[in-house]
């Protein structure tokens, strides 16, 4: 089971983490960042994450920041 | 729980990228950063930065920059070898400043086998300014001034950085990589990684270019400037390693 | 070649470039251009043999380019080369200034404009003192007469390019850079300039430096270029340099700057012997302009003649240093055989006759 951690002052919203988890857990939030933009949220409620820091590595931003596995 | 990812330590404290959403130019810097910590080379680097997008360079890496006008990034960082051969220079330039005003610059330091790594971000388009023709737009780009389309009777042909700087005899290490996906990136970092590799061994230049997305100028979303990566970019500009003396034989 | 008082017979060129070693020039960039090249040539020979960086640059743009990154990580760097290739330049010098970057450029001047040709003239006075780049900036000048100053010169410009971080032009022409003069090499006088503070040399046990230009923000950037300017005011305390002769009883002054500086103390004597009361003065600096001593000697009534081999470009900041207090004439030539001797005692003599019937008119 994986974990990651996401800061939401650095997320543009460009979505590249949602499309990129294979396993679906990203998803848009429906919280909103500075310049109205929906943000995106972490959502594993059955463990299903594997830690394999795709999305942070697809991340323009590195706005997911920690990623434990 | 083992940490599989965590900021790179080459970054500047509380840095926040100011491209736009979904642009590339944060993954590219992000795996400069992580070869500079994981390759020790923080606190002995001196970057040479460009003008355009990746001007803003030295306000998310924590290392020293020397800004050069436009184009002459390579020039500049020839000169920052030549007074201090112990330090690793490398320059970030986009595809306008280094193949376009800066091609004689870029051509003539590889040619001379300087021992400087140079990386060149190609998006087909000059972005800073708001998505015109540069060096690298591809047949047939609209662009806002080449809002026909880009034929060979007014604007003629693309340029191949990786290919031709791999033609300078004193280039050590030429590759082309992209940043569509994720196989894509690791393979981008290990490109990176060899083109420092051979400064240090101080075998010549290192060169990549890297095929990068600009959501904003070409009026997508980032997911479908990935996909035009994919399909109109690397056909034209395919990827994979042009020079590498370290495995050719009777180098 | 240092800390002799031998004196040798040297070109001007030549003796530029060994001051350059002897000043402690760590790299030189350079790109061949009539009638510099000699200091290009002289320095490929020398500082491999030193352990010191030397590069054919692909152009101009290339060579002053490298000068940049490499004073920026607090070597002494400098290019050399002359007019219409200077004028490639200005760019980098723009960002130089802008940047406190201490690069030293050597301008051995030639004919312009455009093309021109490889013989001698003195029209880079406004590239080198109003510059060819962008904005607001300003850069220290120094116009040597002779060989002899253009070793001295040599060493006093990379003392101050560190001494203040800033750009600082050698302004010599082509006839300097081509002759050869008995000279010597003095022990460089000026001290070693302290740079641990800005130079990049790796972000080891401090912050990481960057040394840029850009200003996206308003506010900095106005307090950049005040900061610059506010410099320059102290280099102008400083630094002002120049040199005065017989201008104490003087009626009229000869002005002059660079090798032209050679005629008007020849014609002042034979002025003199004519029973014109004729005085020198000659800038060094021409950036900082002298105009506050240029100021004051106008202020006692002495006239000013301007001779240079330009159509006029120092004589306007002589002119505005003057103020109106006495009158400012220009004799000059834009290019060709430099002013000689005899033209320039007419051209006094003419100029004298016109105040008096000036004076007579308005009586």
């Amino acid at each position: 089971m994986g974990r990651i951690k996401i800061d939401n002052n650095r997320c543009k919203s460009c979505y590249l983490c949602v499309t990129t988890c294979p396993k679906g857990l990203i998803k848009k939030s429906s919280k909103t960042n500075r310049l109205g933009d929906y943000l995106v949220e972490f959502d594993d409620k059955n463990g299903e994450c594997i830690g394999c820091a795709m999305c942070a590595k697809r991340c323009p931003d590195m706005a997911i920041i920690e990623v434990y596995k | 729980m083992q940490q599989v990812f965590s900021i790179p330590k080459s970054m500047k404290k509380d840095f926040k990228y100011t491209f736009c959403p979904g642009c590339d130019h944060g993954v590219a810097i992000r795996l400069v950063a992580e070869l500079l910590d994981e390759m020790n080379l923080r606190e002995n680097t001196i970057c040479s930065t460009s003008i355009g997008c990746s001007v803003f360079l030295y306000d998310f890496l924590d290392v020293d920059c020397v800004e050069a006008p436009h184009g002459r990034a390579c020039a500049s960082a020839t000169g920052v070898k030549r007074a201090r051969p112990d330090k690793f220079v490398f320059t970030y330039q986009g595809d306008g400043d280094f193949a376009s005003i800066g091609l004689a610059e870029s051509m003539h330091t590889a040619l001379r086998g300087e021992c400087v790594s140079a990386i060149c971000i190609n998006n087909t388009t000059y972005g800073m300014t708001g998505g015109q023709l540069g060096p690298t737009t591809i047949m047939g780009q609209v662009t806002t001034t080449s809002p026909y389309g880009r034929n060979r009777e007014y604007y003629g042909y693309p340029i191949r950085v990786a290919e031709q700087i791999a033609l300078c005899d004193g280039t050590a290490y030429s590759a082309r990589v992209a940043l569509d996906t994720i196989p894509h990136i690791n393979q981008a970092k290990q490109a990176l990684k060899k083109a420092f590799e051979v400064q240090l061994q101080g075998l010549g230049f290192g060169f990549v270019e890297i095929l990068s997305s600009c959501p904003t100028n070409w009026h997508m979303t980032p997911q479908e400037a990935h996909i035009r990566v994919k399909e109109e970019m690397i056909p034209v500009f395919p990827l994979g390693v042009y020079k590498d003396i370290t495995t050719e034989k009777g180098e | 070649m240092a800390g002799s008082n031998e004196k040798v017979l040297i070109k001007g060129n030549y003796a530029i470039a060994q001051a350059a070693i002897n000043a402690g020039c760590q790299c030189y960039f350079g790109y061949p251009i009539t009638p510099q090249t000699e200091i290009g040539e002289y320095l490929s020979a020398q500082m491999p043999k030193l352990g010191r960086g030397y590069v054919c640059a692909e152009s101009e743009i290339a060579a002053i380019n490298m000068v940049l990154g490499a004073a920026a990580t607090g070597v002494r760097a400098m290019t050399s080369s002359s007019s219409l290739a200077v004028a490639l330049m200005q760019e980098a010098l723009s960002y130089a200034a802008s940047d406190e970057l201490p690069i030293v450029l050597v301008n051995v001047m030639r004919v312009g404009p455009g093309l021109g040709y490889i013989y001698p003239a003195q029209g880079d006075y406004n590239q080198s003192v109003y510059g060819g780049g962008n904005g607001d900036y300003k850069i220290i000048v120094l116009a040597p007469a002779t060989v002899q100053e253009c070793i001295d010169f040599t060493y006093r410009a990379f003392y101050l390019a560190q001494k203040y971080r800033n750009p600082v032009i050698l302004l010599a022409d082509g006839l300097l850079g081509q002759m050869m003069e008995p000279a010597y090499f003095r022990e460089n006088p000026y001290p070693e300039v302290d740079v641990s503070s800005w130079a990049l040399t790796g972000a080891k046990n401090r912050d990481s430096r960057a040394i840029y230009s850009l200003g996206p923000d308003e506010k900095k950037q106005i307090q950049h270029i005040y900061n610059l300017f506010k410099k320059f005011e102290i280099i102008a305390e400083n630094e002002t340099s120049y040199e005065e002769f017989e201008t104490e009883d003087a009626d009229i002054i000869l002005t002059a700057f660079g090798s032209m500086t050679r005629n008007i103390k020849a014609a002042m004597k034979v002025l003199r012997s004519k029973g014109i009361k004729a005085g020198c003065f000659r800038p060094i600096t021409l950036s900082p302009f002298p105009n506050k001593r240029i100021n004051e000697l106008a202020g006692q009534g002495k006239d000013f003649l301007v001779v240079e081999m330009n159509m006029g470009q120092m004589f306007k900041d002589v002119k505005y240093s003057v103020g109106g207090q006495s009158r400012t004439g220009l004799v000059n030539r834009p290019v060709g055989e430099w002013l000689s001797v005899e033209e320039i005692v007419e051209a006094v003599e003419n100029f004298m006759e016109k105040s008096y019937a000036a004076s007579i008119q308005y009586s």
